[in-house]
């Protein structure tokens, strides 16, 4: 199969991650929505900003927050001719270590700097606040040169002042992919397009598995033939479902069902209608109900659902070893 | 006895994929498969003659999530085999794997390791890795944080340009005699350096390829490893280590904890022939040399290093196979090999190999 037959498809991962800070962190952050910057001091002196609960060096608890300035000097710094997503700044700006006046360690963030030559190792920014700060290391926009022209700009006054300390922030991160499929799933794919299932054998112990992902588990080798199997078998085992789920349209309750096709050798998921739902029944025998013709796409969906037949239900000792 | 533990563990089977820029046209299990049937294959071992399996993997490359459990198809782990699995290099796999041997719960164990990189944006899913409060809310990239510790190695005099230049030139040269490798040959240093610069002060050349690809190794103990291969690769000793998460307390010119771990595995006790280091960038290299103390005499990265390959979470133990290879083979007597894990080489393992009967 060459490359440009394997199928794949847009993959987007989202993160909605809401954090509980603790007291170092949140005084930090409370710190940054209030307008000023916290380090911690550590038991031989040093003061650590931006703070940390336990001193890197020695393990030390460490409790003593105090105030730094917001201006300082920068370590080490690199260019980001093309800002990403997400990042402090849409126009190209440096990146930088700065070590803030009044600490021993540096602060990771951004320089708005114009360009590469107006940044050197050495030279002292200021922090530039956000205009509005809610509790987050975005509450600096980012950094900018001191300049002996022009003042610092205070930090705005809160929109919604408030006294409350910073003990949870959100921190959502999306991620977006090209997820693809691999061969063997690609073949199965393209089959049910067509409403043909199409399983695949292993070669040392015979077991037909379907959906095929291109191995067999038991024996790590890959599948060494394609099987086309009937859309009909038994079910094996099920659930009624009373729960609305979310994003889920479907009216409760329904039945989930694990469906093993006559000459598979494990079951395909999926839901049982046109029966009552008390009425289902280890071992009774289904089939497919496909979607409309001009429906059809390469997708496990093509299977609205799996009916009755009306045949004898299978007896248990015929599938017990797929249960 | 070695320098590290007290049961003799060898290196004996190493395999791995063709490294490339994407491979679209497998998932996981279909691009592991392979390596994990050379690997056995060359021993004339199957999945039941290895006693502990353990991998090492990440989920956010791709996307997939418990895709480690996934992989195992591609193991043959029926009836349930001794297994494990870390989130991180296959090097620090390779250690668990060697700490199980030499509890004496095993005697052979099977370590793999896979990365497929290009289905993201590899950029933004590193910076996940990093301190949730302070730094990935501003979303730095790799690339970034690896540009900070070489602005600083420049202006402290560790390194210059033109020593990056010339890494870069010597390790995708080196990797034209590695069939492996992605990136085979270079321009030279001279011709690199007119190149814009990347991410200041990084030019695309002290950059690491994006690569999807797999490795495995097999380990065994004592005769059983003289069973299994005329000449096993010894390990002496191994240690890992890590310095503090947050690069703003860290000197980034310096490598300590890469230090510590090669002073544990006993680097300097006696000469060292060949040294394969994880290095993804340029400037790195530099560093890794000064703490692990290596000389002008030892062939540092003859494969190429991870400048001409790297597969995330395989390139370390991809290191660790090319420098057992060597001993193995005969070519050296004692090689040194690293992996690196996290930003600005944050997390060092150091594994010292030796020939011998």
């Amino acid at each position: 199969m060459s490359t440009s037959e394997v199928l794949s498809a847009p993959l987007v991962l989202e993160y909605p991650f809401r954090r509980t800070v603790g007291v170092v962190q949140g005084a930090f952050l409370t710190g940054l929505r209030d307008g000023k910057v916290l380090g911690i001091r550590t038991t031989d002196g040093r003061v650590l900003c931006p703070p940390v609960e336990y001193d890197p060096a020695t393990g030390d608890e460490l409790t003593e927050l105090v105030e730094v300035g917001t201006g300082g000097v920068v370590t080490t710094w690199s260019w980001e001719p093309e800002p990403r997503a997400h990042q402090p700044l849409d126009r190209p700006f440096a990146w930088a270590l700065i070590r803030l006046d009044g600490a021993d360690t540096t602060m990771l963030h951004a320089v708005d700097a114009g360009s590469p030559e107006a940044m050197a190792t050495g030279m002292r920014v200021r922090v530039r606040w956000a205009d509005e700060r809610s509790g987050s290391i975005t509450d600096i926009a980012c950094f900018e040169p001191e300049s002996a022209d022009t003042d610092p700009t205070p930090p705005a006054p809160l929109e919604h002042p408030t006294d409350e300390p910073v003990k949870l922030i959100e921190t959502p991160a999306r991620l977006e992919y090209r997820f693809t499929a691999g061969q063997a799933t690609t073949r199965f794919l393209h089959g049910i397009t067509e409403k043909r299932i199409l399983g695949e054998r292993c070669g040392v112990c015979g077991k037909v598995y379907v959906p095929p992902r291109g191995s067999c588990p038991t024996d790590g080798v890959a599948t060494s033939e394609q099987v086309e199997l009937p859309a009909r078998g038994i079910v094996t085992t099920f659930c009624v479902v009373n729960l609305q789920f979310y994003g889920q349209a479907m009216e409760v309750p329904y039945v989930c069902a694990t469906v093993l096709l006559d000459g598979a050798d494990i079951g395909l998921f999926g839901l049982v209608q046109e029966i009552p739902f008390d009425q289902v029944r280890m071992g009774m025998r289904v089939e497919a109900v496909w979607v409309d013709d001009e429906e059809l796409g390469p997708t496990m969906t093509n299977i609205k659902w799996w009916k009755p037949t009306g045949e004898p239900d299978a007896p248990y000792e015929s599938f017990r070893e797929h249960v | 006895m070695p320098t590290s533990g007290s049961r003799e563990v060898a290196v004996v089977a190493f395999a791995q994929t063709q490294h490339v820029r994407r491979l679209d046209d497998s998932n996981e299990v279909e691009m592991v498969m392979p390596v994990l049937h050379e690997v056995k294959a060359s021993l004339g071992v199957e999945q039941r003659d290895i006693d502990f399996t353990c991998s090492g993997s990440t989920d956010y490359l791709a996307g997939a999530a418990f895709s480690f459990v996934q992989a195992l198809d591609a193991v043959g782990a029926w009836p349930p085999i001794a297994e494990s699995h870390v989130e991180a290099d296959g090097a620090w796999a390779l250690y668990e794997a060697w700490v199980k041997i030499q509890t004496g719960q095993a005697d052979t164990a099977l370590v793999y390791a896979y990365g497929k990189s290009s289905p993201g944006s590899l950029r933004d899913v590193l910076s996940r890795q990093l301190d949730p409060y302070h730094q990935a809310p501003l979303w730095p990239d790799s690339i970034a944080l690896a540009a900070l510790q070489a602005r600083a190695c420049l202006d402290a005099g560790v390194t210059t340009v033109d020593e990056m230049a010339g890494i870069a030139a010597r390790s995708r040269r080196a990797a034209a005699a590695n069939p492996f490798a992605l990136l085979r040959s270079s321009e030279e240093p001279d011709v690199l350096l007119k190149e814009p610069e990347l991410a200041s002060p990084l030019r695309k050349h002290d950059c690491p390829p994006i690569t999807d690809g797999a490795a495995a190794i097999v380990l065994a103990a004592g005769d059983r490893a003289r069973e299994l291969v005329e000449r096993p690769a010894w390990i002496d000793g191994i240690d890992h280590r890590t310095d503090a998460h947050s690069i703003g307390v860290r000197d980034l010119t310096v490598s300590d904890s890469t230090r510590i771990a090669g002073e544990k595995a006993g680097v300097g006790s006696r000469p060292v022939d060949v040294a394969e280091l994880h290095a993804p960038f340029t400037h790195q290299e530099v560093v890794l040399r000064r703490a692990l103390g290596l000389g002008d005499g030892v062939d540092v990265n003859p494969s190429g290093g991870a400048l001409a390959a790297n597969p995330m979470m395989a390139a370390g133990l991809v290191r660790i196979g090319e420098a057992a290879q060597r001993v193995m083979r005969g070519e050296a007597q004692r090689a040194v090999a690293h992996a690196t894990s996290g930003p600005c080489l944050q997390q060092n393992l150091v594994c010292v190999l030796e020939g011998g009967t």
